[in-house]
């Protein structure tokens, strides 16, 4: 122990959250008061702590029964995997029954309780006992008279317990206006810790408390708890604060397009996701791709199913072109189906809490998550989901929750006002025109990353989730049939102008050719002309050469002198 | 162990107001030296001589020396009288000063 810090020794229950609860266990060498209303399973904590601690902590225990029988006792909590004949036989734990029969009492003057001290530090000492148990004590008023001696002799039992410095818890029926009948509480005061077992709404829950712990800080907080077949599970979640670490590597979301849209890699690893939609909008489609990813990287998935079974999930996946059963077959996905009904949320929280320590998986798939508030109020989704998103993040779970937002209410809005643990929520909404629905897909928000603010259409094809470019134009957003008529006025348009255009060039090359065709027949024209003209002028030169000549001969014939020419010398 | 044992049994002289036939087996389960234990001897005694003369036999048995004994025979109030026979099983406790009480719990006399 630090001298300049005396801390409270502890003695731990191994209980499950119970030595978070308590920062280390029940105070050594003290006695514990465990008190609660009838079956809220103060028998059943008690001798968990001294099974636990005959077998984890080497501590021998003491159970000192007042109510039922040894035999009674083994039977009732074999059904948790508690062996209580073999620990007995082990030497590590003493059942000693405690038998009054009130009708073959007489009493006849002062008496003591030293018959129990006796067989209490003979039990005790026959297995070197660290821990005891007194259940439950306040039995003895009702077996015996005189309740100024018992509590007298109750006052120095605590004492000697005390003395011998084995730890010890005592339960005690709550009473009316008091922790216990016969307040108990007066005479243990190191530590108390209160059960309760409320049923509301037709759905119970199982809650513990420390009222007070002496020399330590404890959470003072009421914990739900659940008595499944490994004892009990005290869930302390809350009492984590927000010191998970934030990874930055990123998980593809198994639509190549969707991780476009988110910064082009995905989700961060050990976010949480949220998919909210109406009805039929392709939620769970989404979250099959996701998990198909997962696997298909060698990740282990447990998917949480509250609507659909397994089989129904894998079928109706597998019609989307999501084939999730090789991964079933290989063991790296698994599913938990259950009503959500069926329970309250803090058995469900402890069950998924159990199965997510055991597979130890990548994701968690919860579909869809708001179904549980129909098993509890707001405030206690609210506090549960907290618990487990929490866990899931100091565990670095990639978390992806489904939420079916109910027709009519604000797509932003959700249930259990979860959104703000949420880091990337996507949103699928059905749009109805033209006689038909169609699904279109955004991201509302995505921490951490530059995500895409586009609307997109979401498709489910045989081939799985498509999500397309929808139509924004003049006439708005337009999806499904609408957008496919648009497409094609705008393509039959478009077609419509190519047309045009290669007409007019069409045209234009008649007209060159029409036009050269004339050029053609003109220069033809003009070129006879040309050809006539030359012959002409050709005919009309030979003709005056000819005149000339004839002229000359005339001349010559008659032997005339011509004045214009000299005639001696022709 | 500190047992007492009367030496004439079995009883050979009827007497008390209980059913006179019966002979009784008293375990008296103390602790050590204590007042009470030592009162509830002596208170035992007389009772014994004054009703049960010659038909009892008594156990003193000092749960400290013998702590099993308190286990095994359901002792948790000291002083503890157990009224082995006749039957029905009786436990008288404390230290036997009231010597009504011990006699209606010794059937020996009603209950009022």
């Amino acid at each position: 122990m630090n001298p300049e810090k005396p801390l409270l020794p502890k003695s731990p229950t191994g209980i499950q959250g119970l030595d978070e609860i308590t920062g280390g266990g029940l105070p050594t060498g003290r006695p514990t008061l465990v008190c609660g209303d009838a079956g809220c399973g103060k028998t059943l904590l008690a001798m968990e702590f001294l099974v636990r601690g005959a077998t984890r902590f080497n501590e021998p225990g003491v159970f000192m029964a007042f109510e039922e029988t040894g035999a009674e006792l083994a039977q009732n909590v074999a059904s948790l995997g508690f062996d209580l004949d073999a620990l007995i036989a082990a030497g590590r734990l003493v059942v000693d029954y405690v038998y009054i029969e009130r009708s073959e009492i007489e009493e006849t003057g002062e008496f003591d309780l030293e018959g129990l001290f006796v067989r209490l530090g003979y039990a005790i000492d026959s297995i070197g006992a660290r821990r005891v148990v007194l259940d439950t004590v306040e039995t003895l008023f009702a077996g015996l008279p005189n309740p100024l001696i018992l509590r007298a002799e109750l006052r120095r039992l605590f004492r000697w317990l005390k003395d011998r410095g084995v730890t010890a818890i005592i339960t005690g029926e709550r009473g009316a206006g008091s922790l216990t009948r016969q307040g108990l509480e007066e005479y243990v005061s190191d530590c108390v810790i209160v059960l309760d077992h409320r049923v509301k709404d037709l759905i119970s829950t199982r809650r513990l408390r420390v009222v007070k712990y002496r020399g330590s800080t404890h959470g003072t907080n009421e914990y739900p708890f659940v008595i499944d077949s490994d004892g009990i599970a005290v869930l302390p979640i809350t009492s984590l604060g927000l010191g998970h670490s934030a990874s930055t590597e990123r998980v593809s979301s198994g639509i190549p397009r969707l991780d476009a849209m988110l910064a082009g890699a995905g989700f961060y690893r050990g976010s949480s996701i949220l998919v909210s939609g109406t009805a039929g909008t392709g939620k769970t489609s989404l979250a099959g791709h996701f998990a198909a990813a997962a696997c298909g990287r060698g990740e282990r998935v447990l998917f949480f199913a509250f609507e659909e079974s397994p089989s129904q999930i894998v079928r109706n996946l597998g019609s989307v072109g999501i084939d999730l059963a090789p991964w079933v077959a290989k063991g790296l996905l698994r599913f938990l189906a259950a009503r959500p009904t069926v329970a309250g949320l803090e058995l469900h929280l402890t069950t998924m809490h159990k199965a997510i320590l055991e597979f130890r998986p990548h994701i968690v798939i919860i579909d869809p998550l708001n179904s549980f508030i129909s098993a509890g109020n707001e405030i206690e989704v609210k506090a549960m989901l907290l618990r487990l998103l929490d866990f899931l993040k100091m565990s670095q779970i990639t978390g992806f929750f489904t939420k079916l937002t109910a027709g009519g209410s604000a797509l932003e809005h959700t249930d259990a006002a979860i959104s703000s643990l949420i880091d990337s929520w996507l949103v699928l909404l059905a749009i109805e025109s033209g006689g038909e629905r169609n699904r279109a897909f955004s991201i509302l928000k995505s921490r951490g990353m530059a995500h895409s603010n586009q609307t997109r259409e979401f498709l489910l094809t045989a081939q799985g989730v498509e999500l397309r470019d929808v139509y924004v134009g003049p006439g708005g957003v337009l999806t499904g049939s609408a957008r496919l008529t648009q497409e094609a006025q705008d393509a039959a348009a478009q077609l419509a102008r190519r047309h045009e255009i290669a007409h007019g060039q069409r045209e234009l090359e008649h007209r060159r050719a029409t036009l050269e065709a004339q050029i053609a027949s003109l220069r033809n024209e003009f070129a006879i002309q040309e050809a006539d003209t030359l012959a002409a002028v050709e005919r009309h030169q030979a003709r005056e050469a000819q005149l000339d000549q004839e002229r000359a001969d005339m001349a010559a014939s008659r032997k005339a002198d011509a004045p214009g020419t000299d005639g001696g010398q022709s | 162990m500190s047992t007492e044992s009367v030496p004439d049994w079995p009883p050979a002289v009827a007497g008390g107001t209980g059913s006179p036939d019966e002979s009784y087996l008293l375990r008296l389960y103390v602790t050590g030296v204590t007042p009470n234990s030592v009162r509830a001897i002596a208170n035992l005694k007389r009772i014994c001589e004054e009703h049960l003369q010659g038909r009892y036999q008594l156990e003193v048995i000092d749960i400290y020396q013998q702590p099993e004994l308190a286990t095994h025979e359901q002792v948790i109030a000291a002083p503890t009288l157990i009224k082995e026979l006749p039957l029905p099983l009786r436990r008288i406790i404390g230290d036997l000063s009231n010597s009504e009480r011990v006699l209606v719990g010794l059937n020996l006399r009603r209950r009022d």
